[in-house]
């Protein structure tokens, strides 16, 4: 029977894992994860969850027995965060690589020099181009929701790539929250065992990943790009149906809060984007017709949204919990590049904010905004990249 | 103990391999499925065998391979041992064939970290004593006073004993081997195919590119490691020290060659000083006090 938790993220994670079913989990502590791991650790020791759980010495190893595990043919988890991803990184190119649908998450931190355990985007953001699908969640039901869809929508034979799902760290991680734990059959109805895409298997040997030439090597990479774009369609229709089976949907790709008319669109990832709407409901009583973007699916990233939303508004704000340094928020050039070849583009501004953990209420959204609308009213933005609340 | 008419007809290792001529590792491969057969799943990371296999989409190899980022052998491995464990696969061999860079180097926190939980797989270092691959350099398996491109005058330091490391984890099986004693290599595969948890055998492959001696000779160089004791074979079963046959008799140290016998065959050492030589001489009758106490002991790890 569906019953509702009241845990934190990490321990919703752990229970997601748990009724996908997952087979092979293979994984290492660091802050602000390991309450994820140690929920799982404690699933399969007392038998509640038929899994192997292999406890490796280094993230790198993570992801390499996920890897391996994958290839002989189970469905594998694991979840790591900031500088234990960093370490991944490599392994990261192979399971895309080796089309292997992994599912992970990452539980957002700040990377050092200097230390910080409290979260932003950059340890995930950094990894964009290893070929991972890269889902940000707003809640722990999101959480719970997106582990289980991420598992259909990389098992689907037109994807077959890994993916993250990502949740920030303290803000979700450690926060309780109440969460609808859906029924196990019906998971099981939505989610059917592991059907993978290619296997170590004695009796049809195969040599997998071996040499490719320059006559080869661009038609694998090409197959990647392809099935992100297969993604793309399928994310939105997995939402759905799961929204019909289970009662909650998320946008797909995007999460659109009074976007309709609005003039103003706040385009921000996670759980800023869930302080947005409180703010935008604060706003439109003063009367600015703003809305909310949450971007929810990064990779593959959603263009086509983005410029249905650039056709009908007047400027897009974006907030960033992160920087590509030298450049700007990876999410202003992302929305810069989607709209660039619209005729009639609107503003983009862009606002870094938030880093290391520093909190972004409602408040702190609100302001963003305004300063947004009083260069939407003179038609010019005075500065491409703001940093929120700096310290000077 | 198996004879050479008893060892499988089957190959698993194709011709057309792309190995060089007179390549150790290629026998070593070859002598691995002999002992084998073909329910085994191959972990290869990063080293000679990937260009052994043959550039995509041909490959020389007639079992599954799975090709693995160079540090994480251990790490793979241990995920497949567990995948098949699930799916209730019992009579598959799981192994990991790591050259020498993948195993003492920077594949040694992977390999570590699958012995100590006791991963079931057998791990094979085929060990010729250098990066092979990226055309000679040296690595913790380089031993004293080679030439490599990386030591172009000579290493300064010793080599890596990785599989007295192994037996420090206190895993069931460790032994060494050499493809030129064939038969002891397949015996100790087979045995390691029957014990359950980490198998380690550590392979000394001559080089005939690397190590500058002629394609033709690698099994005669392969007997003179082992008869000049610079490469003993042994085994260490559950702690337990044994010399294998062909080393067994060097004990007595008139029995065996002067290694200069060795040395002075391949050009990587050929700028040696007699007074090197000497010093490696006076390491290797070291290393022979040293096996020999070992024997003795009840358990030495």
């Amino acid at each position: 029977m569906a019953r509702i938790v009241i845990d934190t993220a990490n321990h919703i994670a752990g229970y997601a894992a748990k009724a996908a079913r997952v087979k092979v989990v293979a994984a290492y502590p660091i802050t602000p994860q390991t309450t994820v791991v140690e929920k799982i650790a404690e699933f399969v020791e007392t038998g509640e969850m038929d899994a192997e759980y292999i406890r490796v010495e280094s993230e790198h190893s993570a992801m390499a027995a996920c890897i391996g595990a994958a290839a002989a043919g189970v469905r594998t988890f694991t979840a790591t965060s900031a500088h234990g991803l960093a370490l991944m990184h490599e392994a990261l190119h192979w399971a895309s690589g080796a089309r292997l649908p992994i599912v992970m998450v990452v539980v957002n931190r700040a990377m050092g020099a200097p230390w910080s355990i409290w979260p932003d985007l950059s340890d995930s953001l950094s990894q964009r181009d290893t070929g991972w699908l890269q889902f940000y969640c707003a809640d722990n039901q999101e959480v719970f929701d997106t582990i289980i869809q991420a598992y259909r929508i990389c098992e689907d034979e037109r994807v077959f790539l890994p993916a993250m799902v990502c949740l920030e760290g303290f803000i979700l991680s450690h926060t309780y929250m109440p969460v609808k734990i859906h029924d196990q059959d019906e998971i099981d109805a939505f989610l059917p065992p592991y059907k993978a895409g290619w296997i170590l298997d004695v009796n049809n040997p195969v040599t997998h990943a071996n040499l490719v030439s320059p006559e080869w090597y661009m038609e694998f990479r090409y197959k990647i790009q392809e099935a992100m774009e297969n993604a793309k369609k399928l994310i939105p229709e997995v939402d759905r149906e799961y929204g019909k089976r289970f009662g909650f949907e998320y946008g797909g790709l995007v999460e659109k809060y009074q976007c309709e008319d609005a003039e103003l669109i706040i385009c921000t990832m996670g759980t800023m984007g869930a302080e947005a709407k409180i703010a935008v409901d604060n706003l439109r009583k003063e009367g600015l017709n703003v809305g909310v973007a949450r971007i929810r699916v990064f990779r593959p990233f959603p263009i086509e949204e983005i410029r249905k939303l650039a056709k009908q508004a007047r400027m897009i704000a974006t907030i960033d919990r992160h920087i590509s340094f030298g450049m700007e928020g990876f999410l202003a050039s992302e929305v810069k590049a989607s709209i660039y070849p619209l005729n009639d583009k609107p503003l983009v501004a862009g606002f870094i904010a938030g880093l290391g953990g520093r909190d972004v209420t409602f408040k702190t959204i609100e302001e963003i905004a305004k300063k947004a609308w009083k260069w939407l009213d003179a038609g010019v933005v005075k500065k491409e990249t703001v940093w929120v609340d700096l310290r000077e | 103990m198996v004879t050479i008419k008893e060892l499988p007809k089957e190959e698993y290792l194709l011709k057309g391999h792309a190995a060089c001529a007179g390549c150790g590792p290629s026998i070593a491969l070859r002598l691995l499925f002999k002992a084998l057969g073909n329910k085994v799943i191959l972990v290869v990371p990063a080293c000679c065998t990937t260009v052994i296999q043959g550039p995509y989409p041909f490959t020389a190899f007639a079992v599954p391979l799975q090709n693995m980022l160079f540090e994480a052998t251990g790490a793979a491995a241990s995920g497949i041992a567990a995948a098949l464990r699930i799916r209730g696969l019992e009579d598959v061999t799981v192994v990991g064939w790591a050259g020498d860079g993948g195993t003492v180097d920077i594949g040694i926190q992977a390999l570590s970290g699958a012995a100590e939980r006791e991963t079931n797989f057998i791990y094979i270092c085929y060990d010729n004593e250098a990066y092979g691959n990226t055309g000679l350099q040296r690595s913790g398996a380089t031993p004293y006073g080679a030439w490599t491109t990386t030591t172009p005058t000579g290493k300064k330091e010793r080599k890596k004993n990785m599989p007295f490391i192994m037996a420090a984890h206190r895993i069931p099986y460790v032994a060494t081997a050499c493809p030129s004693y064939p038969l002891d290599f397949v015996n100790k595969l087979r045995k390691a195919k029957e014990i359950k948890g980490t198998k380690y055998i550590h392979v000394l492959t001559p080089c005939p590119t690397g190590w500058r001696y002629d394609a033709s000779k690698t099994v005669e160089i392969g007997r003179l490691a082992v008869q000049t004791g610079i490469w003993a074979l042994y085994e260490i079963e559950n702690g337990k020290f044994r010399l294998s046959p062909p080393s067994d008799r060097l004990i007595d140290k008139s029995k065996r060659k002067p290694v200069k016998e060795y040395l002075t065959m391949q050009e990587r050492f050929r700028h040696l000083t007699e007074a090197d030589i000497e010093k490696i001489q006076r390491w290797v009758d070291e290393d022979w006090e040293y096996y020999q106490a070992l024997t003795s002991m009840e358990r030495c790890f």
